[in-house]
């Protein structure tokens, strides 16, 4: 029966990460922004250590422990999205950069046995903090993800991966300021296409990766965006996620399964952007003794009243997308489509909502002495990757038609 | 917990109403905008669905399901994907039967909601909509002035439903100036009563078959039963939210209609030797409504779901419904595009898709659930 009202012990942690995200990222939001490439470790300690001890870290591998299991919330994707609105509330960048498995770790829940999960994803309930990330865009191919050039050839007991892979997120802190790993997608059979493209466990500081770059960016600066060259980078046989066998079912369609995951993981990333961007906005009319009349006729409406409530409905309803995206993974429904609605909705609304935020403000909006036209510049990435907005307009569009890849491109 | 889902029950009563849009409304509805009037065989049909008895108590006669703005909400929805105008012509004696059920004294609900378990259509009507570009429901100019025990009424009302045929009226005035929400009375208005002025039947760009009339009070007198819910009046503002959340939960109707319509359309009809949804400028259209229509639903559910926690839910149902105003307006509009001048020929249904749901984003208070 339709319910909106989240689950008690999520209600909770909700709370809990809002404190974290108050008093723990808004305050060192701007210093971050302006310090690129540099790591606020104390925050990042912090933030470890509390998700050693947390049950609720979903990549982490804590499913094969059940007890903690079955002490969290019961609907977990949606614990997981709407705690992150929380923490990009505080600030993307910086949730970005908290030490986790990461989609790497995404991409070893997604495509990797048991035995590769536990031996991969132990880790990270321990120990110092660690990193996982995922590469699969490279300079030539981004939305074409299936066009990976990056190749690992078989030979004996390892893999020898050749390519370079751009656009990394977290690639520095996993590759080689930690004990964590990089999840590479090359291709071991060019011929096959897509079923040829599969995903390898990269060990930190393997030889033959090298963070060759860390770019500079418009927004989200406190989260690494690495470039690594793997030239002759051997890697032990067992390090290929799943079944080294070229099939047509196999491989690529795990990155796809991937993305159903993580697409409204990004979504609220966007909403918790946008969130607080109309949280200031709200504070600034209070303290300017302007109220936003609901119910009245929208004729009667002052433009600032019009627009404030355009953000704040667009906004709901990207995250009633969002929620709902991930309340079917957690009932065991497929998403695919609606994981792409939301995270289409979601990247494009919250876009909207920062950049009228900015406009609404006047000056203010644009000066630096506000954190508003940062959230401008952090929330743009949401429309970006994880698929751009055009790629899930995409797939949404192919899921509405019943066509595949080859009847719409 | 959350959950996206309707209940077993809901999803037979929406597989029922849809199947009933679709074989019995949507074949009517072109006919029924070009000649103006809906057939009156089809509304006795629609009644008989029971979508206004099964809310009356039994003790009054009726069957008296709990009711539920969820349900009223995917109910609204379904017949909107059927035709919005048969819709709110089929609906409308809840205007009058609802706001009595919910809020009226005990000598109101025994006296006027039995005649709404009669085994036919029982027209009844609400006038609340004034002439002005402004109207605005917290600011009315119709007037309730006390006058002894009773009151008089003045003003003037447009696109009253079925007024000519209606056998009373609530009609919504201010009886406090100013004062919002809060200063608005209903009263039951026999349509004879002195005072009563029914106008010409209006004529509008959409709804075509739903007869609308504007209504003249002029120092009409009423007795002090005639006031809605008694000394204590009415919860003016959980009436609105109501209305908002059946008149959007239509409009997600009449935009899944031409969704639906636009996107088979688009898989047949070829130029350049392909299907034109394999363009992506015409997919992306298409995916963008889809989306539209699932963000619509989901706010409307929620202000719904809010409504039948007993919660405020005026703001969220003024969100919801002015979202959906825009949304659906959009979708329509698409929908002719994806046709391209085909769809500006009345041969096909999505113009009339247009002018309809332009027509729900106009109107305030015509619907309930
Ligand atoms: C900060 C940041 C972090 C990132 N993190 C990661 C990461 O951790 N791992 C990783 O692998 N990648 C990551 N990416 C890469 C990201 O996923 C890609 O940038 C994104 O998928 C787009 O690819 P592209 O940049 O090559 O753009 P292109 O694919 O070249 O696209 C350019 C434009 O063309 C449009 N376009 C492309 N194809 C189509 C089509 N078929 N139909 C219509 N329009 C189309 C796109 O929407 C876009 O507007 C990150 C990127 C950034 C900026």
């Amino acid at each position: 029966m339709i319910d909106f009202e989240l689950e008690p012990q999520t209600l909770e942690r909700v709370k809990l990460y809002h404190m974290v995200a108050e008093q723990m990222m808004r305050p060192i939001s701007r210093e971050y922004d302006e310090r690129e490439h540099e790591k606020p470790q104390q925050f990042l300690e912090a933030m470890w250590s509390a998700s050693a001890l947390s049950d609720a870290v979903p990549e982490s591998g804590s499913k094969s422990d059940g007890e903690k299991k079955n002490s969290g919330p019961r609907l977990r994707n949606l614990y997981t999205v709407v705690t992150t609105e929380e923490l990009c509330w505080g600030d993307a960048g910086l949730f970005l950069s908290i030490p986790n498995s990461g989609l790497g770790g995404a991409a070893v829940m997604a495509a990797g046995t048991p035995e590769q999960k536990e031996r991969f994803l132990k880790r990270f309930r321990g120990g110092k903090p660690k990193w996982g990330a995922m590469a699969i865009t490279e300079p030539g191919c981004g939305s074409d993800s299936a066009a990976v050039t990056t190749t690992a050839t078989r030979d004996g007991d390892h893999w020898v991966l050749n390519g370079t892979k751009i656009f990394c997120t977290s690639g520095q802190m996993a590759a080689e300021k930690s004990e964590g790993f990089v999840v590479v997608w090359a291709t071991v059979d060019k011929s096959a296409g897509r079923a040829g493209i599969k995903p390898f466990v990269v060990e930190h500081n393997t030889p033959g990766m090298t963070v060759v770059r860390v770019e500079n960016k418009l927004g989200i600066r406190a989260s690494d965006t690495a470039a690594l060259v793997f030239d002759n980078c051997r890697i032990p046989f067992d390090h290929i996620l799943g079944s080294p066998e070229v099939r047509p079912e196999g491989g690529f369609k795990n990155v796809m399964a991937t993305f159903d995951a993580t697409r409204p993981i990004v979504a609220a990333m966007a909403i918790g952007v946008g969130r607080a961007a109309l949280d200031f906005v709200a504070d600034f009319l209070k303290q300017q003794n302007i109220t936003v009349r609901y119910g009245i006729s929208p004729r009667r409406l002052t433009a600032i009243e019009r627009d404030f409530m355009e953000m704040e409905v667009q906004l709901k309803a990207a995250r009633l997308l969002t929620w709902r995206a991930a309340w079917m993974l957690d009932v065991g429904k497929r998403n695919n489509l609606e994981a792409s609605m939301a995270k289409a909705k979601a990247g494009l609304a919250v876009t909207q909502i920062t950049q009228k935020a900015v406009e609404m403000l006047g000056p203010l909006g644009y000066s630096r002495q506000y954190l508003v036209e940062k959230w401008m510049r952090d929330a743009k990435i949401n429309d970006i990757f994880e698929g751009t907005q055009q790629i899930n307009m995409l797939i949404v569009a192919r899921r509405i038609l019943g066509y595949g890849s080859k009847e719409l491109n | 917990m959350i959950d996206f889902e309707l209940s077993e029950e809901q999803r037979m009563i929406r597989e029922t109403v849809e199947a009933f849009a679709r074989d019995e409304i949507r074949p009517a509805a072109r006919a029924a905008d070009e000649s103006g009037s809906v057939p009156s065989e089809l509304i006795e049909k629609i009644w008989q669905l029971g979508l206004v008895t099964s809310a009356i108590p039994e003790k009054f006669g009726g069957s008296a399901d709990a009711r539920s703005a969820v349900t009223g909400a995917v109910v609204a929805e379904e017949l909107g994907y059927g035709d919005a105008s048969i819709a709110v012509h089929a609906l409308a004696p809840r205007l009058f039967a609802y706001p009595v059920l919910e809020m009226g004294t005990d000598a109101q609900r025994e006296r006027y909601l039995r005649r709404f378990t009669s085994e036919r259509f029982v027209p009844a009507t609400a006038a609340l909509m004034e002439p002005r570009f402004d109207f605005d429901p917290t600011d009315l100019s119709t007037r309730a002035r006390r006058d002894g025990s009773g009151c008089v009424l003045n003003g003037s009302k447009c696109f009253v439903p079925l007024a000519q045929s209606a056998e009373s009226l609530l009609v919504y005035a201010a009886s406090e100036a100013g004062a919002g929400f809060k200063g608005v009375d209903a009263f039951l208005v026999p349509r004879d009563a002195a005072g009563v002025s029914i106008g010409e039947r209006e004529k509008n760009m959409g709804l075509k078959p739903l007869a609308t009339c504007a209504v003249a009070l002029t120092d009409v007198r009423l007795d002090s039963e005639a006031r809605l819910g008694g000394e204590g009046g009415i919860d003016f503002s959980r009436l609105m939210s109501e209305a908002r959340v059946a008149l959007a939960a239509l409009g997600v109707g009449i935009a899944r209609a031409a969704f639906e319509y636009a996107r088979d359309y688009a898989k047949e009809r070829r130029a350049f030797g392909v299907p034109i949804a394999t363009k992506q400028a015409v997919a992306f259209i298409l995916a963008d409504m889809a989306i539209e229509i699932d963000a619509s639903r989901l706010l409307v559910w929620e202000a719904a779901w809010r409504l039948d926690r007993g919660e405020d839910a005026l703001k969220e149902s003024y969100l919801a419904k002015n979202y959906v105003a825009a949304s659906a307006l959009r979708v329509a509009d698409n929908a002719v595009q994806v046709l391209g001048g085909h769809g500006y020929i009345r041969e096909h249904p999505v113009e009339m898709w247009l002018r309809n749901t332009r027509g729900l984003a106009a109107l305030d208070g015509i619907a309930t659930v």
